[in-house]
């Protein structure tokens, strides 16, 4: 239910501050530079370039969502949140005799969080007592109970009675309406009802926002950011684990290259080598490096080895292929200019086959680093002692949605970091790549 | 100097069907030192093939290449080569493009740099000197191309349809360019082109090729070249046996054509 009302809203969101941003941002709906002067821009891609209204509107808009939903202390507009503090309802209860007796169940509501909260001298919070209330007269006696929010009560209200259920009490009536076993009666702070067995319970309202262990809020999140920096998680900080994941792919993309490349250029150059290595390639490529992480663990164990390993095979298909096809792009005629300028063997692999398949290859090195990123997340999400899948892994075994998600956007930022450097590496080392 | 011998040379490719192909039947042809040949004909009348064989990327199934009084076994740098485009190297700039040939003979840039200046002086590129390949326009690309392979000092330059890729106005520029180039080097040169006019104008000699099998059709020696060397080509054109020969050779490679077509419907 709520999933569909963040669909809704999202896409609301799209449309609605589209006509609100283009009455107020003028500027940045006009068409700038040669593109004012085309009268036709719909299918024409290369007039379209990122509104940066939209970009940042499209931030703010999941960041509220993000808000909206959960119980943050974010002053942004909310949806309803659960019901917390005390609360009353009346039960009433009859006996075999036809004599009744009104009493009162005094409900306190708490934080479902409330350990991991802190006070401001660092002390988790504790769970609250009980609210204090008068027994009062007759022979039903007046409860109280405690509850997390988003929890459920089965209120056994006989424990202090005079007359217990074994001796023929029964409820007939709550707040003061006639109810069955099973029924369950809406008040607003939740709903009170009895079990198919007669026996008061009450569930606190819940609204429409989500609880800690689904979806923490914004700043829980970047408290557990700044507490995994100082603190850190199973034994070591977010650098450390980031630092090892990091060290784990660049080695493993490194070796990878380093073995693959050669590789490539000797299946693009030599028959024998293409024969060679060509039912390997093929073999292996389509083998996902998740499918080898078993059999990686049985041969080097969940250390370091083992991760590079993995990696290393990885990187070394895709950087094979990305040489040979490097090779194969060189047109003849650059390599047959070469030749009856005088180069050598030696002289056409290094000053025109290299070069000249170097865009390749780093397409190849861009796809290589994505997914070999992919794999050390899965590789520790398998089995490891460090790294930023192992600390998610954990994190989940003990419900810790926060440093799931302050995993999750680490390696999100440096999954994006990777992909603009490598771009950035591009531009510079070939500025000629697309315009020939 | 011996000059250019191509004795009897024939070409036939296998068909992975088990056919084959007749790309060149016995030709033969003395070219001097210092000779230009433009060489024309309907596609598929193997002048690209001959081109490859003379440069030696291709070994002739019969009959033999000779240049000064050796026999041509494979591509060697006395016989340079200009290409119709996408032969130069994009990740070099133009002066490094230029001076390739001496680099690859391990000549030092410093003993070099006096040539490569002057011959990027000679196609007009003085002020382009730093720049990157992809900077520059069609023309200025194929001037690289020939300062390029002028700075090796072949004795041959074979030009496969050098102007091809390149507009009208460029390419009447161009065909001057290389006009004064070979008068001015005295190289020669064997040129293959698509246009009759560019033949006409740049050829010495021009050899008209016929198709299946392929084969020499007629030869002309032809006086307009020596007309053009540092005049408007516009001029040249006004000469009284141009637009006759023009006309003659169009003919010739229509007809060609014609016979080529009924040929595959009735084989169709």
């Amino acid at each position: 239910m709520i999933g569909l009302l963040v669909i809704v809203l999202y896409v609301g969101a799209f449309f609605g501050s589209f006509f609100l941003a283009r009455m107020a941002f003028k500027s940045a709906f006009e068409k700038k530079g040669f593109n004012k002067l085309k009268t036709v821009t719909f299918g024409d891609e290369s007039a379209i370039t990122a509104n940066r209204v939209a970009s940042v509107i499209s931030v703010i808009t999941v960041f509220w969502l993000w808000v909206a939903f959960t119980n943050s202390a974010i002053p942004l507009p909310k949806f309803p949140g659960p019901f917390s503090g005390d609360m009353n309802f009346t039960y009433t209860a009859q006996l075999e005799d036809g004599s009744t007796d009104d009493a009162t169940v005094t409900m306190r509501v708490y934080r479902e969080d409330i350990q991991l909260t802190l006070d401001e001298e660092g002390n988790p919070g504790r769970e609250p007592d009980e609210a204090e209330v008068e027994p009062g007269d007759g022979f039903a006696k007046n409860d109280t109970l405690t509850v997390a929010r988003y929890g459920f009560k089965v209120v056994n209200v006989w424990q202090n009675d005079d007359v217990s259920k074994a001796d023929g009490s029964s409820i007939i009536a709550l707040n003061g309406q006639p109810v069955e076993p099973g029924d369950k009666i809406k008040v607003p702070e939740g709903t009170i009802g009895l079990t198919d067995k007669g026996t008061p319970t009450f569930e606190p309202a819940v609204g429409l926002r989500m609880a800690r262990l689904y979806l923490p809020a914004p700043e829980v999140v970047f408290q557990r950011f700044i507490w995994l920096n100082k603190e850190g998680y199973q034994g070591y900080t977010l650098l450390e684990h980031t630092r090892y994941s990091l060290q784990r792919v660049l080695l493993g993309f490194i070796i990878g290259a380093l073995v693959g490349i050669p590789i490539g250029y000797a299946m693009g150059l030599t028959s024998w080598s293409r024969g060679w290595f060509d039912p390997i390639v093929e073999f292996m490529r389509p083998v996902p490096p998740l499918a080898l992480i078993p059999l990686i663990i049985i041969w080097f164990g969940i250390g370091e080895v083992g991760k590079v390993v993995l990696l290393f095979l990885a990187a070394l298909w895709i950087m094979i292929i990305a040489a040979r096809s490097g090779v194969s792009g060189v047109a003849i005629t650059k390599v047959h200019a070469a030749y009856s300028l005088g180069a050598s063997k030696w002289q056409i692999l290094s000053k025109v086959i290299v070069p000249n398949s170097l865009p390749d290859i780093f397409t190849g090195a861009r796809v290589a680093m994505g997914v070999c990123w992919g794999t050390v997340v899965a590789a520790e999400l398998v089995a490891a002692n460090v790294g930023l899948g192992k600390m998610i892994v954990t994190a989940s075994k003990f419900q810790l949605t926060d440093i799931i998600i302050v995993g999750i956007i680490v390696i999100g930022v440096i999954g994006f970091a990777i992909e603009v450097g490598m771009r950035k590496l591009e531009n510079w080392l070939i500025p000629w790549k697309g315009k020939v | 100097m011996g000059g250019l011998s191509i004795n009897n040379i024939s070409m036939r490719f296998d068909l992975p069907n088990g056919g084959h192909v007749q790309a060149l039947q016995g030709v033969s042809l003395d070219i001097q030192s210092g000779e230009l040949m433009s060489v024309l004909g309907p596609s598929g009348c193997g002048k690209t093939t001959l081109l490859n064989i003379v440069a030696g990327f291709l070994a002739p199934t019969e009959g033999e290449i000779v240049l000064n009084d050796h026999q041509v076994f494979g591509p060697s740098p006395e016989r340079g080569m200009v290409f119709q485009q996408g032969a130069l190297f994009e990740w070099m700039n133009v002066k490094e493009n230029v001076s390739f040939g001496p680099d690859m003979k391990g000549v030092s840039r410093a003993e070099s740099r006096e040539k490569v200046e002057h011959l990027l002086e000679v196609v007009g590129l003085q002020d382009f000197h730093e720049k990157a390949i992809y900077e520059l326009s069609g023309g200025m690309q194929q001037r690289v191309a020939l300062a390029r392979c002028l700075a090796n000092d072949p004795d041959v330059i074979l030009m496969d349809e050098p102007l091809g890729a390149l507009d009208a106005l460029t390419r009447e520029k161009m065909q001057s360019l290389v006009l004064d180039l070979w008068k001015d080097t005295g190289k020669t040169i064997i040129l293959i082109t698509h246009s009759v006019e560019e033949a006409l104008l740049l050829g010495e000699r021009l050899l008209v090729m016929a198709p299946r099998p392929g084969r020499v059709h007629k030869e002309y020696r032809l006086p307009f070249a020596d007309l053009g060397v540092g005049n408007d080509l516009r001029e040249v054109k006004k000469h009284k046996d141009y637009n006759k020969t023009r006309e003659e050779i169009l003919e010739m490679i229509w007809n060609m054509e014609e016979e080529i077509m009924g040929r595959t419907e009735e084989s169709a």
